[in-house]
């Protein structure tokens, strides 16, 4: 059977802003925690800068207050990436798919988005944030639980996974680089039980810190951490564990669907693979770890093209072209 | 229910004063039985239902689109199997005719040589396509879709109120309803014997492969709509899903050396029979509005050479204009011989002199309505209107006579509908929708709409209508003795 491409597009986008807000919710929920502390305000500031939104936020607000980070990435809805935007993002590319995904999913995505528009400042005030967080999580997680349990498996299902992964790889390095990038502005603190304590917050936002424990029972530190995020092999969470993903899917993806295309796009995802496995986290942080998180979005990023020129109709015109000849 | 009073009307689910509806006694003894408060929950926990699953339409409202259910009224409204069987066969009979007439002027024009219809009122007519002319279409196929308004006057006689053959909409809501009324009132239903109508999307489906290209083993079949802006893109939706074909966009299809294709993850592959939801002007910019691009360049090529099927087919515009509603009682004569089994209401022409003066004397009796128009807009109704209203009406008619047609005020059935102040009459229509093929088929039921708001005639989801699910009951079923 046929898959129409822009139906693949739009599952793959789906998944993508689906496992995106999912990500938001954290990243909020670990702030609101982050900035029970008395840099509370540069903590919040972090964010904005995480998703290089400054010049953006700053053309509608004068400070990046906890009331106006928060309102800004909840419900602005001139912001594309607020969480308002995703799920309305993510409706739209269900409302095309309806014919072709299950009710369930519909109905699910369609009253989580209602509800969330129907909220309000009040219903997100600091006190309540982390219950609001937890909420919109949740219901990410019933999405992917639904669609786990209901989506029928044909291309269409590789083309849902692979938007997750690449979604969950990318937000896997933004989560880490917020430490990297804002976290540590000084050496001194480094080790402290500050530092420790917000290293736990990044693993628990990643729903990471009994995994982590598992492997790690005693002793916690930068490099560890570091580490289990970005190459563990059995966190479901860990870039390599998504990339890996990856590739398995488009290598089953053109293998049981004699699909033409995508050979571009699996020789960029054994590149990553590759420099990934090719050094020790001692080596990344020396090197730089906000530089490699930066080159691993690149990568990602590239793959995202080779997938949408080989598999979303945008280059039909060129393989017509062959085709004839 | 016991003060429900339904006035003069015809009353649909209680019959008129003089002919009780035997046939749906029992179905109002169990709605007799249900306290006011429950149907009112009832009634909120189907539209909320619907709002859920997102079985919406659009509405424009200055600058934002906004989601709206179209009111959906839980009392049902029922006809017997006699009365179905009734409508069944005059909905069949005016499709044939409408077809035959579409190949006649598309051809022959015999109709036209002979006198019965003017030749300026279809070849004049805008949905005309000269594109058309000589081309054959399967099976003489040219409207597969068809969606009839039905009314019911004072009498108790269904009567045609306009035939709609281009694209035609609504059904999904017949098919929806259904399923909202099963789910929360499934106790008024048991072992009424109710023919369903879920069926809908298999037989689109099946006619949509008749009328393939014939040397096509396994024909794809698409759903071509506008896209996910327009207001009913819900029901397209829908019949995508029903029938299991792809949802498709003119970006989505290409054509090459007259064939038609739709990209893929895998290139390009054929597509052989569109089930077309977008009107022909916007189709193919090379044939129709250079403008449009919404449609597909070369699908009228494509079509001409025979390689890819539409349905409904190019220029069945003409068919249903309101000018030529009027003729189709001649047309049934002329091309079959029979009388027409569902009457027209009474339609005088405004561009026929004498009919012009008659709706001039009569204004404030008659409404008036422009040939061109859908949607309820632009209609006069002589007994409501003010006097300024009725001054520019007159000013309308003498200055474009042609472009309206007048009738007189049809007392509208009413049925038993919940609202605030209680259960009150809502005047009702109707719209059975008939598939053809190689035969014609008609869906067991229809969408009935209702005008919620108190005393207006006008039943348009546009103009703040809802609809109801309609019963057909099955033959031999709860109709007692009823004959």
């Amino acid at each position: 059977m046929n898959l129409l491409a822009r139906y693949a597009e739009c599952i793959f986008w789906m998944a993508r802003y689906m496992e995106r807000a999912e990500n938001l919710a954290r990243i909020l929920d670990v702030h609101e925690t982050f900035a029970r502390d008395t840099r509370g305000m540069t903590n919040w500031f972090s964010i904005v800068q995480l998703n290089a939104d400054e010049k953006d936020f700053f053309s509608r607000h004068d400070r990046p207050t906890a009331e106006a980070v928060v309102h800004y990435y909840m419900f602005d809805t001139q912001n594309t990436n607020s969480l308002v935007s995703m799920l309305r993002m993510a409706r739209e590319n269900a409302r095309v798919l309806r014919p072709w995904i299950s009710t369930e999913m519909w109905t699910q995505i369609n009253v989580f988005h209602n509800k969330l528009v129907e909220m309000n400042g009040k219903d997100v005030a600091l006190s309540n944030l982390s219950k609001v967080c937890t909420w919109i999580k949740e219901e990410c997680q019933t999405h992917t639980g639904i669609t786990e349990g209901t989506f029928y498996r044909d291309q269409g299902w590789y083309f849902y996974q692979l938007g997750k992964y690449i979604e969950r790889a990318d937000q896997t390095t933004r989560l880490l680089d917020i430490k990297y990038h804002t976290l540590l502005p000084s050496p001194v603190v480094v080790g402290s039980t500050l530092d420790m304590s917000q290293w736990t917050t990044v693993l628990r936002s990643a729903a990471g810190y009994h995994a982590f424990r598992r492997v790690y029972p005693r002793g916690m530190s930068p490099t560890t951490v570091a580490g289990f995020m970005m190459f563990n092999e059995g966190f479901p969470r860990s870039v390599v564990m998504c990339v890996r993903q990856i590739d398995g899917l488009l290598t089953r993806l053109k293998s049981r669907y004699t699909l033409r295309n995508g050979s571009d796009a699996m020789e960029k995802v054994d590149e990553l693979l590759g420099a990934l496995l090719a050094r020790p986290i001692e080596e990344v942080i020396q090197l730089g770890l906000h530089e490699y998180l930066d080159g691993v979005q690149a990568q990602l990023c590239g793959i995202t093209t080779e997938i949408g020129r080989a598999f979303f109709g945008q280059d039909t015109v060129v393989m017509t072209q062959s085709q004839s000849q | 229910m016991t003060n429900y009073d339904p006035g003069l009307y015809y009353d649909e689910l209680f019959g008129g004063r003089d002919y009780p509806a035997e046939h749906s006694a029992l179905i109002r003894q169990r709605l007799a039985g249900l306290n006011f408060g429950d149907l009112l929950r009832r009634s909120q926990d189907a539209e909320r239902e619907l709002y859920n699953l997102g079985i919406t339409f659009l509405v424009y409202s200055n600058k934002d689109a906004v989601d709206r259910i179209l009111p959906f009224d839980i009392i049902p409204r029922v006809i017997s199997a006699k009365e179905w069987a009734h409508l069944e066969a005059g909905i069949t009979q005016r499709v044939m005719a409408l077809n035959l007439f579409l190949h006649d002027i598309y051809h022959d024009q015999k109709i036209l040589k002979d006198g019965v219809i003017p030749a300026d009122l279809v070849l004049g007519n805008g949905c005309f396509r000269p594109q058309m002319v000589g081309l054959d279409v399967p099976f003489d196929t040219y409207i597969h879709i068809m969606g009839t308004d039905l009314v019911r006057d004072r009498e108790g006689t269904f009567r045609v109120l306009e035939d709609n053959g281009r694209v035609p909409s609504g059904v999904s809501y017949v098919v929806e309803n259904r399923h909202m009324m099963q789910r929360v009132f499934p106790d008024l239903m048991q072992d009424i014997g109710i023919r369903p109508v879920d069926n809908y999307g298999h037989k689109l489906l099946d006619a949509m492969m008749e009328i393939a290209p014939q040397d096509v083993a396994d024909p794809q079949v698409v759903l071509l709509s506008p896209g996910s802006y327009n207001s009913a893109y819900f029901e397209h939706i829908f019949l995508a899903r029903e029938m299991g074909v792809p949802l498709v966009e003119g970006r989505d299809l290409v054509v090459e050396n007259d064939r038609v294709y739709m990209k893929t993850t895998n290139g390009l592959a054929r597509v052989d029979s569109i089930y077309r939801r977008i009107d022909d002007a916007f189709l193919d910019p090379k044939a129709f509005n250079p403008d449009s691009m919404l449609g597909v360049p070369g699908i009228m090529e494509a079509y001409r050479k025979g390689n890819v099927a539409l349905a409904n087919a190019i220029g069945t515009g003409v068919a249903d204009d309101k000018a030529i509603y009027c003729y189709v009682p001649r047309m049934i004569k002329y091309y079959l011989d029979q009388e027409a089994i569902i009457p027209n209401v009474d339609t005088r022409i405004c561009r026929e002199a004498d009919a012009l003066q008659y709706t001039l004397d009569n204004l404030d009796k008659l409404v008036v309505k422009p040939v061109g128009e859908a949607g309820g807009y632009g209609i006069t109704i002589g007994p409501r209107a003010s006097k300024e209203e009725l001054a520019d009406c007159r000013a309308k008619l003498l200055a474009d006579p042609s472009n309206y047609i007048s009738q007189p005020v049809v007392d509208l059935s009413v049925c038993p509908t919940v609202t605030d102040d209680g259960i009150d009459p809502r005047h009702v229509d109707l719209r059975p929708f008939a598939i053809t093929g190689k035969n014609t088929w008609v869906l067991p039921g229809g969408l009935t709409r209702v005008a919620l708001k108190k005393g207006t005639l006008i039943v348009n989801s546009s103009q703040g209508g809802g609809s109801k699910d309609t019963w057909v009951l099955q033959d031999g079923s709860q109709e007692g003795s009823a004959s």
